[in-house]
């Protein structure tokens, strides 16, 4: 199978790889997949003062297409608000990267990443206030 | 040195100069119909075609009026299994082979499952080979036959051969030996290993694709219904005309193989030990899948922990290689050869197949270990798996979410 360009973009040259630390309470992390299906990814966001994700980076095992979906969800997220964060769906990943009908589980698994660490960090502040 | 790199040897193999050499004549100066017995263009054909018979048949201790030309193993293994099955379903409708076998036994198997045989898949131990007594065990009064493979695709596990055939000649058995992935990388007896018959393929030994053979023992003989009707070729066992070019083709690439198999086996081993060490040496969390000592020479099925398969690829995108991850399949089911070993979904996942061949250089191998480690690193930076795994979470604590 040969890779669309923006997947070997995103696979060569990752945007915001790395992580943030998990316990601060402006941090939200959001880990799907599981091992033995062949992909885990970690999203993480930070929310500024202003409730606008100031950060985020990602940690993903998995093939390039679910690589390549979390290095651009990162992008994306950084400047939006949790709000706007939450309308990113599915298709509009598989469509930017045009992934074939068999990889978009991994823009699945990329919208729920978003979903998840918005959540924990709503969680978060829920618990702080 | 050329790259990308092939090392993919299991999948196929490069046809060999020298086989090219001998089938060229045979397209457009020689092309008569090898069945033509009226005049010199048949005669000729027909010659060469069985100086081919001759050199498949010697490579596998045969007689050379047991080997019937086919397309390739696919079709050999489908002549064997349902050619057996049907023609002997009065004496008994039980078949049993192995969960491990290459996917052209087992679908034939489940095609027959729903006409009524009952096929018996046998697990396999951890380190691939089949349990002598588990086979002697499952064999009734209805088993009609056993498919065994010679050496495995993915794992290069090499079976007990001679064992099995002995368990099978004893309790009056047929024994059929896929030998795709054996022919010409190890030694091969059709009567030291009371072997019945024995599918080859001419392309993974440097020969051409779409040729291939089936060994069906004369004495004591093997019957078999053909579904290939016609002309009444090959003994009324496969009609249709002979493919000269490729059979000459297959010919020679058997006399090469036999001739150089002890030399190139023990290259091929030097290099593979070479891979091995070169990677064991520079990467943690590695391990083999499949036993090393009854193995092929010119295999190495290594797991890289935390390393998802497909991205692993991708990274190394100048060596050719294969890869147990459900990614690089439609079905996304990781491999079924590697889960039948006891290996974990998810180490499946993260397995590359390393097929080293004829052709393969040390300069190669120095590349693709350096190409592999660097890779490795890079992409266990990335993964949330080894992130946990250094912090001390054992990764299979965890309650992950299923998808």
């Amino acid at each position: 199978m040969a890779y669309n360009e923006k997947v070997l973009d995103h696979y060569e040259n990752p945007r915001n790889v790395g992580s943030l630390d998990k316990d601060d309470p402006s941090v939200g992390t959001g880990m799907v997949g599981a091992p033995a299906c062949g992909d885990v990814m970690k999203l993480q966001i930070r929310v500024d003062d202003t409730g606008v994700i100031a950060d985020a980076k990602f940690k993903t095992f998995g093939c390039g297409s679910a690589i390549a979906s979390s290095s651009l969800v990162t992008e994306w997220l950084k400047g939006k608000s949790l709000d706007e964060a939450l309308s990113i769906k599915n298709q509009q990943i598989a469509d930017e990267l045009a992934l074939p009908p068999v990889k978009i589980h991994c823009s699945v698994l990329a919208e729920d990443a978003i979903k998840t660490a918005v959540s924990d960090y709503r969680k978060k502040q829920q618990g702080v206030g | 040195m050329k790259l990308p790199i092939y090392m993919d040897y299991q999948a196929t193999t490069p046809m060999d100069p020298r086989v090219l050499e001998e089938m060229l004549p045979w397209f457009v100066e020689k092309f008569g119909n090898p069945a033509s017995r009226s005049h010199a263009f048949g005669w000729e054909a027909d010659q060469a075609v069985e100086r081919a018979r001759e050199q498949v048949a010697e490579l596998l201790g045969a007689d050379p009026r047991e080997i019937v030309f086919t397309s390739g193993a696919t079709e050999s293994d489908n002549l064997a299994i349902q050619g057996v099955a049907r023609f002997y379903q009065d004496k008994g409708r039980h078949i049993i082979t192995l969960v491990t076998e290459h996917k052209a036994v087992l679908d034939t198997c489940r095609h027959l499952e729903a006409e009524g045989f009952q096929v018996t898949y046998l697990p396999v131990q951890r380190n691939g080979l089949l349990d002598l007594e588990l086979l002697a065990a499952a064999i009734t009064d209805q088993t009609i036959l056993v498919s065994v493979m010679a050496a495995n695709n993915e794992t290069g596990v090499i079976q007990p051969l001679a064992a099995i055939g002995q368990i099978c000649r004893q309790k009056k058995v047929l024994f059929h030996c896929d030998a795709a992935q054996g022919v010409g990388k190890m030694v091969l007896n059709v009567d030291a290993m009371q072997i019945d018959l024995l599918s080859l393929s001419a392309h993974k030994i440097y020969g051409p694709k779409g040729i291939g053979a089936l060994y069906v023992r004369r004495r004591p003989r093997v019957r078999l219904k053909p579904f290939m009707h016609g002309g009444g070729h090959e003994r009324g066992m496969r009609s249709g005309t002979l493919a000269t070019p490729l059979l000459v083709g297959l010919g020679k690439a058997c006399a090469l193989s036999g001739a150089e198999m002890q030399e190139e086996n023990r290259r091929v081993l030097e290099l593979r030990n070479r891979l091995q060490q070169g990677i064991f040496s520079q990467l943690t969390h590695v391990v083999v899948n499949g036993d090393l000592e009854h193995r092929l020479a010119g295999n190495l099925n290594i797991s890289f922990d935390y390393v998802e398969g497909e991205s692993m690829m991708m990274a190394i995108k100048d060596v050719a290689v294969s890869s147990g991850s459900a990614c690089t399949s439609a079905s996304l089911e990781p491999s079924y050869v590697l889960r039948a070993l006891g290996v974990s979904e998810e180490q499946a996942h993260t397995s590359i197949r390393f097929g080293l061949g004829r052709f393969t250089t040390a300069e190669e191998v120095d590349f693709v270990i350096q190409t592999v480690v660097h890779a490795v690193n890079r992409l266990r930076e990335m993964s949330p798996l080894w992130e946990m795994a250094q912090a001390g979470i054992d990764v299979n604590s965890v309650q992950w979410g299923t998808h």
